[in-house]
């Protein structure tokens, strides 16, 4: 910044010249304060969405900027929560953005003592294998009077309350395709 | 009741609030005085346990002063029924209803029925083969009616064996005095709460009842809701704005994971999986669970249209739609017994989908060690959650009980997308289909479960391409074909929802249920979700501001059914069809326009006038009178008494938990004796009435933490304003045991002991029950090893011990000892906890 | 109430004065605000320890929480009217005054401290030096220090928590930090409190905290409006039976002149831990001449140093 203009700045010619005598108000402004906009401006596009949390069905805006998820708050529009959110719907940013989150498969063998790495390529390979060795392996056509029960038993799945309603339904309808029958969620909990 | 709806849905609670605000009095009965009990106009305090004694006592104080709502009895419920002259009560049988095999331990339902009707079989029956309410999907047959209509009714509500004068007999001795006498409130209390009901409710006024967890998590939970559902029936309060029994339910799509089925015994919309040995083709399946009367008559069409989506052009006529490629259940494969099924070896794969059971299922040593009894096991969440961690962490290594290098268990944990990184419906607390759209790409590895469980599903058929195995058959002929986009093919979202939706015989989409078909022309994955994709529009994604709509707001998302946002709200409306009230107005029989009319969808047929009455040999809808609002049982009508359907009987009955320190004061048969145990050494369970174990306790949730702690313990704001894992005692209890407030203190039962500091606190307080002071103990369950804080489980507390319906565990009461001090480690801690008595199995 | 001082240096860009109506007595204690504010604001976490304070585990308004709900657990003054209740479970969610008279702002030497065009009181942080003057002038204890010897562990001392401090550290700053707002994680050595979310006022957007309040117990919005709906919503209040409702801080001529966040509580103020009395320090200084001299004289080397800093 030119010498000039810093001196312009100084406080007490401002507080002077912007009849701020005491200092107290837009005289000792800077200039960061006085640019100073909500980071929601900056956001690429607002996305509606809904709270992941308990089943209230709150209704969220999630604001991206460069790429990244910037700021999620209370949807207003939403006739069921009003824009409001409770604690953890208001933790929603950090939920999605925490360095905590997993991002890379990890992968424990058997009896080992830590976890590897393991592309998910591969973790999807090795995991197809074993639902056909284990299906196949546990395999149950009929019970003793030979009713058809046509099923593995060895195979179980638990989870989906967290999930979208179009998950669930390609979950249990691949567990039919597989004949796995075990498939439960919090539901039940 | 059984609920802490401020701390749990806060944000629900608003609407609680406002009301408050316009004079609606604010009522909370629970064992503990919560964050919802200060924002109340009234809290009572009952021991945990005793709902259905509290309720069961508003039900004789509305019998005997007169004080039901009789024209909505007489008319909308099955009051004037008359029972089967086989029934007996448990006032007849010390606790018992007919029909019990002590050996078995299940109950022959046939007495149950309505009277002149043919013995149907029913689902009841169907356990005496041995299982346990595995069908429960729906429970709506009472019978074959052939008029529409019960044989034997008296409408004066005097017959003696009139569902009336049942239930007066059934709740004749749960008066003001017993009430007090087993809840441990003041029978001033009790009265002041039953008519607070009374009074509000009628033509003019309404009153709605909200339960959470701590009804459902019960060796009779399902009873609880039963006797609330008596207490609305008799009041008018159901069908109608400001009335209802409403269900908060704790997880974003926990309602939609239900209706879509991801549950062992029924197939998306509620329909039964078929059982082995019942079930033996398409048309017996169809006879076995479809009804004559009501929509359930349809059966036949909703069924056939699924396994059309499902198996597309694979599934025929000839070969009964690939119903054989459905997979059969013959017994309870529900989640815990799941868990034992691990132990023994028998279920050696695992997929984990945003589930911590190793924190959050009761008993959560045992599900641990169940995990590490796995071949492999797939977790897939948004954090490195207990579940996917035990063979390194779990407590069970300090004691030795577990050894990292001697478990087996092949690991892939898996990131999950967000919300935000997928498009998909969440279906809320109130049946509300609401779609979240996809703001980012996921980064990393992070997929949704529509990614993993489409291309799972893909490279298993791939990989079985060539095979001609029968028994491959159904996986390779399954309808998988789904359009992807984007960097990592990301299956359509929106095509999932309009194949659940289903289409016609021309491909468009369908706008309701009643257009399915029996002949394989239509095909719809859950028929109570037809409609949601009508004219080829995704309705849960409409986002009409609530500002810019009517108080119903039908156009913010979409109700399943057919966006109807109040259940069975033809009872808004009198018999003739008028409003009960100006006030109380929502759908209404417009005589000019000759259809119903309000704010609402109606629930009813648009056209079927007040007047209809059903001719003879009337079916499903058909045989529905114009003056029955419950459309989908099988007479139309609220159940007073549930003449088939549960495992436990037609009325709710006070028994004690499964673990209680008191004796049944109301009959010898101490608790449920339907209850779910399970006799196994993994699972010891608390002698009842020992005094090794004084104290009642249970879990329960605070606003600040979610669960099972995965998506909040991690969270540096949320972990830091319930930073630690606590129990909360009376200033007595903490005399009693000396226990210090802010020290530590060990609480123990037959299963485990666990460690948590002490909150003493007057919010506390203990009861008097029976002559006799008990205490509570208070557990927030949110703890595990992992997380910004970490603590001992509550869950590790409690044993499998379950409803006999629904197979959920009971958390929400059992009885502990508390010790000050921290707990012992290592083989200490196994030592101490077996110094205690413990029984298997069932000793009662 | 009286604009705040300073206010009128803004002239005809004088805003309506804009505040916080906090009603406790439909609050509650869900912390939704304190959550709310820490996202939006950027704000560290506060230490993971476990108070036994009844739900509050966040102790005090400070540099690192500027959202704090107060829990108290008491036996009921009149039973009778509560409804026979004995007991009762008080919470309330305490914030910055923004007072008429605001001690801070009178003792600020470098300028940091400013009244904005909405009257309320903000604390630049790209000007502060961390002097702690404020935090002695608030009657309040509401200003804190995010101490710079925190760099490594933004979440403070006394965690229970066995995460590394650097993952933490991580876990706040991914919060995409921006050119316009200035948030120095992990402890800039500058003093920190509620700004009433002043980069959101530019937009007429809500503060976070308001905007998120599950029951509406935080109201925002034009001060007099707010304070004629809590003369009503107090008077209902009493007619009612409450007779112990009162307002604090909603009067112009209290010892800091009114504040811009006021409250509704159901007790005495020290119940909730706030000053019965709160006076502003500098008004026995005479004028606030005296206060800025002082000041000046003492820091004059400092204001100069934090000048260059803003400017930068």
């Amino acid at each position: 910044m030119e010498v000039g203009k810093l001196i312009a700045r100084w406080p007490v010619l401002r507080q002077a010249a912007e009849r701020d005598p005491l200092g107290r108000g837009k005289a000792v402004q800077s200039r960061r304060t006085e640019r100073l906009r909500p980071r929601t401006d900056g956001a690429q596009h607002v996305v509606k969405s809904v709270c992941p949390y308990c089943a209230v069905g709150c209704g969220q805006l999630v604001y991206i900027r460069d790429g990244k998820v910037d700021q999620i708050e209370g949807d207003p529009d939403s006739p069921i929560s009003r824009g409001r959110l409770c604690p953890k719907g208001a933790a929603s940013k950090s939920l999605v953005t925490s360095p905590l989150r997993l991002d890379k498969v990890k992968y424990r063998r058997p009896y080992g003592t830590g976890w590897e790495e393991l592309p998910l390529e591969d973790a999807m390979e090795m995991i197809a294998d074993r639902v056909i060795e284990t299906r196949r392996s546990t395999w149950e056509d009929a019970d003793e009077q030979g009713n058809r029960l046509a099923r593995t038993m060895g195979i179980a799945m638990l989870g989906g309350a967290t999930l979208d309603n179009e998950e669930n339904y390609l979950i249990k309808k691949l567990a039919m395709g597989l004949g796995i029958v075990q498939v439960e969620n919090q539901a039940r909990i | 009741m059984g609920s802490n709806m401020a701390e749990n849905h806060p944000v629900g609670f608003q609407w609680v609030m406002e009301a408050r605000l316009k004079g609606a009095r604010v009522i909370h009965v629970d064992p503990r005085f919560t964050r919802t009990s200060a924002a109340a106009n009234l809290f009572v305090s009952i021991r945990a346990g005793t709902d259905i004694a509290f309720l069961g006592g508003v039900v004789n104080y509305i019998l005997e002063n007169e004080r039901w709502f009789d024209e909505y009895v007489k008319h909308y419920t099955n009051a004037p029924v008359i029972i089967d002259e086989r029934f007996k009560d448990t006032e007849d049988l010390d606790g018992f209803f007919s029909g019990f095999d002590p050996e078995a331990r299940v109950y022959d339902t046939s007495t149950w029925h309505y009277s002149g009707l043919p013995v149907q079989e029913t689902a009841g029956e169907r356990s005496k083969g041995g299982t346990k309410g595995e069908q429960s999907g729906h429970g709506a047959q009472a019978g074959q009616f052939v008029h529409g209509e019960p044989p034997e009714e008296d409408p004066t509500l005097q017959h003696p064996r009139c569902v009336f004068q049942l239930l007066r007999k059934h709740f004749r001795r749960y008066t003001p005095e017993l009430v007090s006498r087993v809840c441990g409130c003041t029978k001033e209390q009790f009265l002041e709460v039953a008519e607070a009901l009374c009074e509000n409710s009628g033509r003019e006024r309404t009153s709605a009842i909200v339960y959470s967890v701590g009804w459902t998590q019960h060796t009779v939970g399902v009873q609880y809701i039963r006797t609330a559902a008596i207490v609305q029936l008799l009041l008018g309060n159901i069908g109608r704005p400001g009335g209802g029994i409403v269900a908060l339910r704790g997880h974003a799509s926990i309602q939609g994971s239900t209706d879509m089925a991801t549950l062992y015994n029924i197939l998306p919309g509620y329909m039964p999986m078929p059982h082995a040995k019942q079930d033996t083709d398409l048309a017996t399946y169809i006879d076995n669970h479809s009804s004559t009367i009501g929509w359930w008559g349809h059966l036949d069409a909703f069924f056939t249209s699924q396994l059309k989506a499902f198996w597309g052009e694979h599934a025929t006529k000839e070969n009964d739609f690939c119903f054989d490629y459905l997979p059969r259940i013959n017994a309870d494969h529900s989640t815990y017994q799941t868990a034992f099924d691990m132990l023994d070896g028998k279920v050696t794969g695992f997929f984990l989908l945003g589930e911590n059971p190793g924190v959050g299922s009761s008993h959560a040593k045992l599900q641990r060690l169940a995990l590490a009894s796995l071949d492999w096991l797939v977790v897939r969440d948004l954090y490195e959650i207990e579940s996917a961690s035990f063979w390194k962490d779990a407590p069970e290594l300090e004691t030795g009980e577990l050894e990292t290098e001697k478990i087996g268990t092949e690991v892939f944990l898996m990131p999950a997308a967000a919300h935000v990184e997928k498009d998909g419906a969440f279906t809320n607390t109130q049946r509300l289909l609401q779609w979240h759209f996809k703001a980012l790409e996921p980064e990393g590895d992070r997929r949704s479960e529509l990614w993993f469980m489409y291309h799972l599903g893909r490279k298993l058929r791939e990989k079985l391409a060539d095979s001609d195995d029968p028994r491959d058959k159904p996986l390779l002929e399954l309808a998988w074909q789904y359009a992807t986009s984007g960097p990592y093919e990301d299956p359509s979202a929106d095509q999932v929802l309009r194949e659940i939706n289903g289409v016609g015989p021309d491909g468009s989409a369908l706008g309701t249920y009643a257009d399915l078909k029996s002949d394989g022309s239509t095909a719809s994955g859950c028929w109570l979700y037809v409609g949601s994709y009508a004219d080829e529009e995704n309705k849960p994604a409409r986002k009409v501001p609530g500002q810019e709509q009517d108080w119903i707001a039908k156009k913010w998302g979409w109700a399943w059914p057919l966006n109807r946002r109040i259940l069975y709200n033809r009872a808004s409306a009198d018999p003739e069809g008028k409003p009960w009230s100006e006030r109380k107005k929502l759908v209404w029989w417009d005589t000019a326009q000759k259809k119903w009319v309000g704010a609402d969808n109606p629930d009813f047929q648009e056209e079927k006038p007040p007047t209809y009455v059903p001719p003879n040999g009337a079916r499903a809808e058909n045989a529905i009178a114009g003056d029955h609002p419950f459309i989908l049982q099988s007479d139309g009508r609220g159940w007073l008494f549930a003449a088939a359907g549960l495992m436990d009987g037609p009325m709710p009955t006070h028994y004690e938990p499964h673990e209680s320190p008191f004796s049944n004061p109301l009959y010898s048969q101490r608790s449920n004796p339907t209850r779910q145990l399970f006799a196994r050494r993994e699972n010891p369970y608390n002698p009842a009435e020992s005094d090794a174990y004084p104290y009642v306790v249970w879990t329960y949730r605070l606003t600040e933490h979610h669960t099972a702690g995965g998506m909040t313990r991690t969270l540096p704001y949320l972990a830091e304003l319930q930073p630690e894992f606590f129990c909360e005692v009376s200033p007595e209890l903490a005399d009693e045991r000396e226990l210090e407030h802010g020290g530590w203190a060990t609480i123990v039962t037959a299963r485990t002991a666990i460690e948590a500091r002490v909150l003493v606190t007057e919010r506390m307080k203990p009861l008097v029950v029976d002559g006799r002071k008990v205490h509570h103990v208070g557990v927030p369950y949110h703890w595990g090893t992992r997380g910004l804080t970490t603590g001992d489980s509550g869950n590790d507390l409690f044993p499998v011990a379950l409803d006999p319906n629904v197979h959920i565990q009971e958390v929400k009461a059992a009885t502990c000892d508390i010790r000050p001090g921290r707990r012992p480690r290592g083989k200490a801690l196994t030592e101490l906890v077996a110094s205690y008595p413990r029984t298997v199995g069932d000793e009662a | 109430m009286k604009p705040g001082d300073g206010v009128e240096t803004y002239e005809a860009e004088a805003q309506p004065r804009l505040g916080f109506f906090t009603d406790t007595s439909v609050c509650i204690g869900c912390k939704a605000c304190e959550v709310a504010c820490k996202e939006w604001n950027l704000v560290p976490e506060d230490g993971l320890a476990w108070t036994g304070h009844s739900y509050d585990n966040t102790g005090e308004l400070n540099a690192n929480t500027w959202r704090h709900v107060a829990f108290i657990e008491q036996q009921a003054p009149d039973p009778i009217k509560q409804g026979k209740q004995d007991f009762r479970w008080l919470m309330e969610s305490d914030v910055c005054k923004h007072c008429t008279h605001a001690g801070c702002l009178d003792v600020c030497p470098t300028g940091a401290i400013f009244r904005t065009e909405f009257g309320t009181v903000v604390i630049q942080d790209d000007v502060c030096n961390g002097c702690g003057y404020c935090v002695t002038a608030c009657p309040f204890g509401v200003i804190g220090k995010r101490e710079r010897a925190a760099a490594s562990s933004p979440a403070g001392a006394g965690r229970t928590s066995g995460q590394s401090p650097d993952v933490l550290q991580t876990a706040v700053a991914s919060d995409g930090l921006g050119a316009i707002t200035k948030r120095e994680l992990g402890g800039d050595g500058g003093m920190h409190k509620c700004t009433l979310c002043y980069d959101r006022l530019q937009n007429g957007m809500e503060p976070a905290c308001a905007k998120a309040c599950p029951t509406d117990s935080i109201q925002f919005g034009p001060l007099d409006e707010l304070v004629e709906r809590a003369r009503e919503r107090c008077g209902d209040l009493v007619e009612a039976g409450v007779s112990e409702a009162r307002l604090y801080l909603a009067d112009e001529n209290d010892g800091i002149g009114g504040a811009g966040a006021f409250f509704l509580l159901l007790d005495e103020p020290e119940v909730y831990g706030l000053p019965p009395q709160p006076i502003v320090p500098t008004k026995n200084l005479g004028t606030i001449w005296g206060a800025a001299a002082v000041a000046a004289g003492a820091l004059a080397v400092g204001v100069a140093a934090a000048f260059l800093r803003g400017e930068e």
